[in-house]
């Protein structure tokens, strides 16, 4: 089976958007895919939209191209839909993480939405409004595209020189942006 | 064993795995994770090295030439304005024939000021004399490092790995790395019989005259003309021995029957590939060839290789302004100089960043420029062409630049 998705992250400089896209990529080389993550900063400075990239593949990946198309968006603050084109190229029926709640006049049918209170959570688990790690747990239950086992693992490589607490609560984070996910799907269906 | 690491520190790792005795250095993006790793190493006790700070890129490559000099290797990295700001050093590193080792995290070149890739900073030295190899992946980017030790050491030239800024450095990929006892292995200590010794004092690096200056640039042409032959053994017996081979002095992807050829160098040839597998499956007869060593230029070895193609497109991310493609001009040179008259196409695009789409590359391959039949080069792509441009209508966009169209 040809597996190919890929996966651009929103944020804001400061929330962790390029380790969210590399924890990602861990986790689906990780769970035995090729796997490749990449950042798109503007000016490296605090607040300001950053952009990063995912590609999961079953085959070596070669192209090193921005993602235009992607399968799934990640969108970390939610503000940043009203000042850039962050649905550009989303596939239809494409998925879409949003810290926060949908701007009530956006155009939302042709994808499908995933929303919860990131920062909040990220805040009880990390003592800061941190949604990365969150994101990443909602991303992985909405996809199925890597284990969450291989996500806690990632997590716990990437993030050892931090300490202990630091792995502890980023996994305690993703777990619960896990477990949202899968409540929500479970009231849907 | 397979990991996931990001560009740079795949690099640093190789560094470290040649046991360089002297890391000097000046922070500068896409550079600095690069250095940042090493500076970790020796910290940690894990690379038993000097690591200098550099007060500025000029002192970096100051230091590591006075290092190599007495004898140690040494490691240096630098990017764009820094690598400019090296290039006093870089000839002079090159006419001492020492075998320094540099990574260039390649960058535009300001004004105006750009962190993003294209080649033009290396581009720019590109006749100081240092060898000139562009990788295409993280994978290659370190095994090109470890590969450029021994080429520099056994013919006496300093080598650049040229890189491209954030489309490697900074992005996680698969890479395999060798262990400590095969790059030992391959890569012996450094011995430099002509050494800075305080016990032994001589000159280095006196005053020549013009009865004999010109000698100095004849044994550093010699010296180039004879490192095609060991970059092509030394990735061969890398191959062999330690795990991967990446083409030697350049790499040709489906060049069988290729009528089509499109010549290119560093990441964006990933690209390049895919887009050929695409039109190879319409039944196209395209291929492409990735440049991986620039200085020396293979041109006999291109010519031969190219000979029987009847369209070749060389896309490529510097330009001499006034001038134009520099990879095609020097290689419709090597072309002519073997009687091959198979017109050049010459593409310089995908500067300071500008992102080389499958959609352009494709376009490029489909159809001659508007204007092909008379103009030496073109640009590629234009700014109306970008994905970036297709998701904020013209009129916003406009607006947001300051654009005044009225």
């Amino acid at each position: 089976m040809v597996v190919f998705h890929e996966i651009r992250l929103h944020g804001r400089g400061g929330q962790g958007t390029v380790s969210a896209a590399a924890l990602m990529a861990l986790a689906a080389f990780e769970d035995g895919f090729e796997a490749q993550a990449f950042p798109k900063f503007g000016s490296e400075r605090r607040g300001a939209p950053v952009e990063a990239y995912v590609r999961i593949s079953r085959s070596p990946i070669r192209s090193h191209n921005q993602v235009y198309c992607p399968d799934a968006l990640v969108i970390q603050d939610a503000s940043l839909l009203r000042s850039e084109p962050l649905l550009s190229g989303l596939k239809s029926g494409g998925l879409i993480i949003l810290n926060g709640e949908a701007p009530a006049d956006l155009e939302t049918d042709a994808f499908h939405w995933f929303c919860l209170p990131a920062s909040e959570i990220g805040e009880r688990h990390l003592g800061r409004p941190l949604p990365n790690t969150v994101l990443l747990g909602a991303l992985a239950a909405a996809t199925r595209w890597v284990g969450l086992a291989a996500l806690e693992k990632a997590v716990a490589k990437h993030l050892s020189k931090k300490g202990e607490a630091m792995v502890k609560a980023n996994i305690e984070a993703l777990r619960q942006g896990y477990g949202e996910i899968e409540e929500q799907e479970a009231h849907c269906s | 064993m397979k990991q996931l690491l990001e560009g740079s520190q795949a690099v640093a790792e190789a560094v470290k795995l040649c046991r360089p005795q002297v890391v000097a250095a000046y922070p500068i993006t896409p550079q600095t994770h690069i250095i940042e790793r090493l500076a970790q190493h020796v910290a940690d006790g894990e690379l038993e090295a000097e690591f200098i700070n550099a007060e500025s890129e000029f002192g970096a490559a100051s230091i590591v030439l006075g290092a190599v000099a007495a004898g140690a290797r040494s490691f240096t990295a630098t990017a764009s304005q820094g690598l400019l700001l090296m290039t006093e050093v870089l000839y002079n590193i090159a006419g001492l024939r020492l075998p320094v080792v540099m990574v260039c995290a390649n960058r535009a070149v300001g004004a105006p000021i750009n962190i993003f890739c294209d080649h033009q900073d290396s581009m720019a030295v590109r006749d100081a004399g240092w060898v000139q190899l562009y990788v295409a992946s993280n994978q290659e980017a370190l095994d090109t490092l470890i590969q450029a030790y021994r080429i520099a050491e056994v013919c006496g030239l300093p080598v650049m790995v040229c890189m491209d800024g954030f489309l490697l450095t900074h992005t996680f990929e698969p890479v395999e790395l060798p262990s400590q006892v095969m790059v030992d292995a391959f890569l012996p200590a450094f011995h430099l019989p002509r050494a800075l010794d305080p016990q032994r004092p001589t000159t280095l690096g006196g005053a020549s005259e013009a009865d004999n200056y010109m000698e100095y640039r004849v044994a550093q042409q010699r010296a180039m003309e004879g490192a095609l032959a060991v970059i092509e053994a030394l990735d061969a017996e890398y191959e062999d021995q330690v795990g991967h081979g990446h083409g030697g002095l350049f790499q040709g992807y489906r060049l069988d029957e290729a009528q089509t050829v499109m010549l290119g160098m560093g990441s964006l040839m990933g690209t390049v590939y895919d887009v050929v597998d695409k039109l190879r499956d319409q039944g196209q007869a395209v291929g492409a060839l990735r440049l991986r060593c620039f200085r020396p230029f293979p041109a006999q070895a291109l010519a031969r290789q190219l000979g029987a193609v009847q369209r070749i497109i060389v896309l490529e991310k510097s330009i001499s302004v006034g001038g134009g493609g520099i990879v095609a001009a020097e290689l419709r040179a090597a072309l002519h100089q073997a009687g091959i008259m198979t017109p050049v196409e010459s593409v310089v695009g995908g500067l300071g960043g500008r992102d080389l789409t499958a959609d352009v590359i494709e376009a490029l391959f489909q159809e001659m420029g508007p204007d092909e039949a008379g103009a030496p080069f073109r640009f590629a792509p234009d700014r109306d062409d970008l994905p970036s441009a297709k998701a904020i209508p013209k009129r916003k966009r406009d607006e947001r630049e300051g654009v005044d169209n009225g």
